[in-house]
């Protein structure tokens, strides 16, 4: 029966050049701050050697940055391992895991229009939820989004 | 109204839609068909086909997507056709009146006849609705 | 032989919600699927950041009707988990209560539709009436039968008062009879045996390449359960069981439906039965900034929510991820292969909740319409009139 120091000794110690810093928060909670190269290699470890399910990455808008973070629950000792990585709000891109994993796809495919993030290699990088009509380059979730639609009727009603 | 309207309320067939609903106001018209509340009994029917309503039931808060669909079958409905408002988010989307996908309430879009308000609307409510509906028209359950 | 398209939606009757699939098939085998999301999308995660912590309550109930507790659950488990900080045994219990109620309707809608799919009107009325039951139950516990307005951050907003606990007890007894005679009417079925065993297989590998979640999951042998792996509320308070079978068919995610439903009526008893004294609300007065995860096993899987705060009084980032949202792309996994006749059958299976996840036609090459989504649900119940005759007739 694994333990969830070895866990957190094995990783930390396997990807000490990749972490920029880890905080404990409790028993059941991790953050870790990685350097956005190395995602797709300690994603992979995570959810092929490890067998921790993906759950699923949140994105924020946090100027200067964009931030992501991917959270993986390892189901046996019950740990969630939220690994965080900043991105350049200017230019926000990331490699893709979709390309291997299928349970990537979607959200990346999410997170592409509703904050403009590029995730390279993505296999099929269409809108997900966004209109057809909805104009190209307007991000919803990002912080500086303001109303476009003129004809937007934003009154009760009654 | 035209006489064709009041007869074909003696059992009209609806047809029901989603504009980007929650469910709950569809679930609840379900329930109507269901063995405690019985709508059939007033000669009601839900309809797979567009083209044999007579009543549209609408739900949902008109978002972007299904708002282009929502209009091609409404040009498609053979009218007179009366539309049915269900839940507060048809009738003005309620709390979701501030989302960047929900621009125009439904009654913007195409002539509401009825709002049934609730979230959901209970199935009694909706069968009360239903009622009006028909004495608006000026018939007779 | 060419290939044909088939697109089903994204007004098809028993779906109730708008989708549109697009099936390419060469004869009758589906070789492949895309699907068009997006027509539920109401933009909630930016809608919480104009609302206070209390309201945003209300505005993830709802975002989808039958799971409509899971979301204010998990949402609330995620803004205590800022602190981090524990409810009060009584508020666990209560939020148990409700939870596994939603349970039960929410598995009595999906066979109710199943039946319905499949050409058993019988069961679909016998299913939704059972429905009504608990919805009964919920309403006398809670004020309403859906959208219970139930949790806050902290706590519950109501108390279950004792009295109403015998009667909610007598009427989840009067069910578990005619709940028993549904479970031996679909799992004894030979017609429903032929129909739907070996139909839409996901294999063990593909579920956990999809991260696939709930009774999807665990119809292919993958035991996740949030409730058992990381516990939460008054689960640990008594001895359940998880269902997991290994053959990951329809024939498997109808079994493990309706036995979870036997399980959730033992959680609920219990839970009237045993409901401890104390507070219901902790009365959080300040959020700190930080971040938090809550994540609870929703009657699809699990339902995640993350928030972030930065010690106002309004959420600074809100995601929410419905289970759907993990178990839609599985579909095209179990789908291939498989036959027209059975595609909706293997959709329902997954149970989809799309208002949740954001949120099909047959045309041949040259565009013209072959199918529409009545003729989709007409195959589907003829293949299993013709099975019925074939086995002796019913």
């Amino acid at each position: 029966m694994i333990r969830r120091e070895e866990v957190l000794l094995d990783f930390t110690s396997r990807f000490h050049a990749d972490i920029l810093d880890l905080e404990d928060k409790s028993n059941t909670r991790v953050y870790v701050n990685i350097t956005p190269e190395s995602i797709v290699k300690i994603g992979t470890y995570l959810f092929r050697n490890v067998g921790a399910r993906f759950n699923i990455a949140t994105a924020s808008d946090l100027p200067p940055n964009i931030e992501i973070l991917y959270h993986f629950l390892i189901e046996d000792i019950n740990l969630l391992i939220s690994l965080r990585v900043f991105l350049d709000r200017e230019k926000p891109e990331i490699e893709s895991l979709a390309k291997d994993i299928e349970a990537f796809n979607w959200i990346e495919r999410e997170m592409s229009e509703l904050l403009g993030i590029t995730f390279i290699g993505h296999p099929d990088p269409r809108r997900l939820l966004l209109a057809d009509n909805w104009p190209e380059g307007i991000c919803p979730l990002r912080q500086d989004y303001e109303e476009w639609d003129q004809t937007a009727d934003r009154t009760r009603g009654v | 109204m035209s006489l064709k309207l009041k007869a074909l309320l003696k059992s009209p067939w609806v047809f029901h839609l989603s504009t980007g609903s929650c469910n709950n106001c569809d679930i609840e018209t379900l329930d109507c068909l269901t063995p405690r509340f019985d709508i059939e009994r007033f000669g009601m029917l839900l309809v797979g086909s567009i083209k044999h309503a007579d009543v549209l039931l609408v739900s949902g808060s008109c978002n972007r997507m299904s708002v282009e669909r929502m209009k091609e079958l409404f040009e498609q409905v053979p009218k007179p056709c009366l539309v049915v408002a269900i839940g507060t988010c048809a009738g003005s989307r309620g709390i979701f009146k501030d989302s960047y996908n929900c621009p125009v309430p439904l009654d913007k879009i195409i002539p509401v006849d009825v709002y049934i308000p609730g979230c959901p609307p209970k199935p009694e409510a909706i069968i009360a609705g239903a009622v009006k509906l028909i004495e608006k028209v000026g018939g007779t359950l | 032989m060419g290939k044909t398209i088939i697109p089903i939606g994204p007004y098809h009757p028993l779906q109730e919600e708008p989708e549109f699939f697009t099936l390419t098939v060469e004869g009758e085998t589906v070789v492949d699927i895309d699907v068009r999301i997006g027509y539920n999308h109401r933009g909630i995660e930016k809608l919480s950041e104009m609302k206070t912590f209390e309201n945003s309550t209300f505005v993830v109930e709802r975002i989808c009707g039958i799971c409509s507790t899971s979301h204010p659950y998990a949402y609330t488990r995620a803004v205590e988990d800022i602190f981090p900080m524990e409810v009060s045994m009584r508020s666990k219990y209560v939020r148990t209560i409700i939870a596994e109620g939603e349970r039960v309707h929410s598995h009595l809608l999906w066979l109710g539709l199943a039946g319905h799919f499949l050409g058993y009107n019988t069961v679909y009325m016998w299913a939704w009436k059972l429905r009504e039951e608990i919805l009964d139950v919920m309403e006398i516990l809670s004020g309403n039968r859906n959208n219970y307005a139930m949790f806050k951050p902290g706590g519950v907003r109501r108390d279950i008062k004792t009295e109403d606990i015998p009667i909610c007890l007598k009427k989840i007894d009067s069910i578990v009879p005619t709940l028993v005679m549904l479970k031996k009417a679909v799992l004894d079925d030979p017609v429903l045996h032929a129909r739907l065993k070996g139909v839409g297989v996901l294999s063990y590998q593909d579920a956990i390449d999809f991260s696939a979640l709930g009774p999807t999951s665990r119809a292919s042998g993958v035991a996740r359960d949030v409730r058992k792996d990381s516990p939460y509320g008054a689960y640990q308070e008594l001895e359940w069981d998880m269902i997991v079978t290994k053959n990951g068919d329809v024939f498997d995610k109808a079994v493990i439906r309706i036995l979870e439903m036997f399980e959730s009526i033992k959680i609920l008893k219990y839970c009237l039965n045993n409901l401890p004294d104390g507070e219901i609300d902790a009365k959080i007065k300040d959020i700190p900034p930080g971040e938090g995860i809550g994540h609870i096993e929703a009657p699809r899987g699990e339902t995640f929510h993350y928030v972030k705060s930065d010690g106002t009084n309004r959420p600074m980032r809100h995601k929410v991820r419905a289970p759907t949202f993990m178990n839609f792309p599985t579909y095209k996994a179990s789908v291939k292969g498989q036959t027209i006749s059975d595609a909706t059958i293997i959709l329902a299976a997954i149970d989809p909740c799309y208002c949740c996840t954001e949120r099909v036609a047959v045309k041949d090459v040259k565009g013209r319409m072959l199918f529409n989504g009545q003729d989709l649900i007409r195959l589907s119940r003829e293949k299993t009139g013709k099975m019925k005759q074939r086995m002796g007739g019913r």
